[in-house]
């Protein structure tokens, strides 16, 4: 085992999945919340020419993607590092 | 110089850049043939990730799909995205730290199951193949278009060139060679929308174009335009949907969760050095593959506001035919443009009602562009070598899980567990062999479904692998008779409904007879639920994994001390 003790194991992995479920969150709020089910909502509001539900439909959830996947990945390490796991 | 000359100097430019690699990467090793050693740097491994998950149906067929299906085309943006988040997030980080070559080595391993692992094989190889002859079809469709070679000649071709660069290479000559053919598709997509972008809204990047006014000095946006000509034009408002939300939501999920769930997309994450590799090379292959999904958008705008007033004329009146443009003329000799005079004014019309003159094919929105913007000849050469590139990365990926699954799981996990490594790469060698050229027949005699049956594809994974994987990272105590009874109730589900409505009784095939009006489409998430359902069940009446199991779950949980993959 590579955690100091039973409960250094059980708190990262909390950690862990704190952060995956808050981020899984984000996900689906901005493709199956702003991009799908309030997209009438959102669609009478504009930016630039276009509709707002349309934008995230098109271009926004794809961004938010990207950013979700790095911020996992930062704090991911970052934690590994915490609680001593990360690769030599 | 003529279209078809620089053709053939930049497709075979191409074809030289990749068996040079090819030859440069050459595998000794089954470690270097399966995942390339787990030594590929994860930005490389982002860049081949986008290639390999990018087809020729993504490259050619989607921007021509959005622009007929308005913001209902959102069902692949973000389903062909979305997936990465659940795969970075959920699974490749902890199928890196496990460090085996394949998926079935992972079910077969968590689930201490031959069985298991035999029901993922043929998981994997019958998803692997519906995809790769679609694939074998489009290197033919852009090999006859461009090079005005016939179809099968074509076909051939790149069976030639994958089937020498997959087996010398593996995963190694593989990954490189993708990384060229990303560069290639990438520069053929984006280049010519770039140039459309300027031209009609005066905005670089095609992205803000979208969401910008339209350069002729009405101060109109583009897609307030483009819904009023739409509407007037007798065709839904292109910024709002058709489908029924439920619908929309259960496609996107199926397509998310089977992007997660494709073993030739999971295979790739076992080629990084490390797990902080594994998850970092998912952000990179999503914002590489992010350059052609936010473009295929606007690609998709400009050009169906170019068609309706190329076609229809400023005034809406049709344009004269001896006036028409000239790309409108040379793609009615492929038939991807038809006109039929039905009022015999000698003007061509287009419109979704009785007015409409014409057939328009989606695959032109992409495949015309440049000439629609009056771009020169290279660039419709280019796009060419975009095409081949885009299908050719593609089939080399699914060979590899094709051979990697007979020659790995089935021959030395199952059937000759003795084998040499030396043995065993030949085996993986001949299987791929043999995968081309089943491939290839197809590519050249198509079923009539396989263009169908590709989209399935998705469905079938999110119904059998995905539920799988999860619960073996994420729920410890789940066993192999709920691992495996979910795996065959998902498949078998979304498989017959499927196949119920496309192929036994298609005349049925209306929302009305649906599920919960859910399409064939998006049942895969229904065979997901099943999945998790039936597995969760199943556990309450069987006992939980075995402790050991448990312990290897809890060891997959965190990074320390993940080696390079294996097959210990």
């Amino acid at each position: 085992m590579a955690f100091e003790s039973e409960s250094h194991a059980r708190a990262y992995w909390r950690d862990n999945l704190r952060l995956m479920l808050i981020l899984l969150a984000i996900w689906a709020g901005v493709s199956y919340g702003c991009a799908i089910l309030l997209v009438d909502v959102l669609n009478r509001f504009s930016v630039f020419g276009f509709k707002l539900g349309f934008w995230f439909a098109h271009q926004g959830s794809i961004l938010t993607f990207i950013v979700l996947i790095f911020v996992y990945a930062w704090r991911m390490n970052r934690l590994d590092r915490e609680y001593g796991v990360d690769e030599a | 110089m003529s279209v078809q000359a620089l053709t053939f100097i930049i497709v075979g430019l191409s074809f030289a850049l990749y068996i040079g690699i090819a030859i440069w990467s050459r595998a000794g090793s089954t470690n270097d043939f399966y995942v390339a050693a787990g030594g590929v740097h994860p930005v490389a491994n982002g860049m081949a990730t986008a290639a390999d998950w990018m087809s020729a149906a993504s490259f050619i067929s989607m921007a021509g799909l959005i622009a007929f299906m308005g913001y209902d085309g959102t069902v692949y943006l973000m389903g062909w995205t979305g997936g990465f988040v659940l795969l970075a997030l959920c699974l490749a980080p902890y199928l890196r730290k496990f460090g085996k070559f394949t998926v079935p080595d992972f079910i077969g391993d968590r689930y201490y199951s031959q069985t298991a692992r035999t029901v993922a094989v043929l998981c994997a190889i019958i998803v692997s193949f519906v995809y790769i002859a679609g694939q074998m079809r489009g290197v033919g469709v852009v090999f006859s278009r461009f090079l005005e070679v016939d179809i099968a000649t074509g076909v051939v071709i790149g069976m030639a060139i994958v089937f020498f660069y997959t087996l010398l290479g593996g995963m190694k000559g593989i990954t490189y060679t993708q990384v060229a053919q990303y560069c290639v598709l990438v520069f053929a997509y984006t280049v010519p929308a770039v140039f459309v972008s300027m031209q009609m809204t005066g905005q670089f990047l095609p992205q803000l174009g979208l969401g910008s006014t339209v350069a002729d000095g009405s101060g109109e946006y583009l897609l307030e335009r483009l819904d009023g000509l739409s509407v007037e034009l007798g065709f839904h408002q292109y910024t709002e949907g058709l489908r029924d939300r439920l619908d929309v939501i259960a496609i996107t999920l199926a397509l998310m969760v089977g992007t997660a769930g494709l073993p030739h997309v999971i295979i790739r994450f076992f080629t990084v050095p490390k797990v902080r590799d594994a998850r970092r090379s998912a952000g990179w292959a999503l914002l590489f593959i992010a350059v052609v999904y936010t473009t295929a958008p606007a690609i998709a705008a400009f050009s169906k506001v170019n068609i309706f007033e190329t076609l229809n004329g400023p005034e809406l009146q049709g344009v004269p035919v001896e006036e028409a443009p000239s790309w409108v003329r040379s793609w009615e000799r492929t038939g991807l443009i038809e006109w039929e005079d039905h009022n015999e004014d000698g003007r061509l019309f287009f419109s979704n009602d009785e007015r409409n003159e014409m057939h328009v094919d989606r695959d032109i929105i992409v495949l015309a562009s440049p000439e629609m913007a009056g771009l020169p000849n290279w660039v419709i050469a280019l796009l060419a070598a975009g095409g081949v590139a885009a299908a050719l990365s593609t089939s080399a990926g699914l060979l590899l899980v094709i051979s990697s699954a007979v020659s790995h799981d089935l021959l030395k996990r199952n059937l000759m567990p003795g084998i040499t490594d030396r043995r065993e790469l030949l085996y993986a060698r001949i299987a791929a062999g043999a995968a081309v050229g089943i491939a290839g027949y197809f590519g050249i005699n198509p079923p009539g479904f396989v263009a169908e049956v590709v989209a399935f594809a998705f469905g079938l994974a999110a119904a059998s692998f995905f539920p799988a994987i999860l619960m073996g990272i994420f729920y410890k105590r789940m066993n192999s008779a709920g691992a495996v009874s979910g795996m065959l109730a998902g498949i078998v589900f979304t498989l017959s409904y499927i196949v119920y409505f496309k192929f036994i009784n298609p005349d049925a095939s209306t929302p009305d007879n649906w599920l919960l009006g859910i399409s064939p489409e998006g049942i895969g998430t229904v065979g997901m639920l099943l999945n998790f359902a039936v597995a969760l069940t199943v556990l309450r009446f069987t006992p939980d994994a075995p402790p050991e199991v448990q312990q290897m779950v809890e060891s997959i949980r965190y990074p320390r001390g993940a080696g390079a993959a294996s097959d210990h």
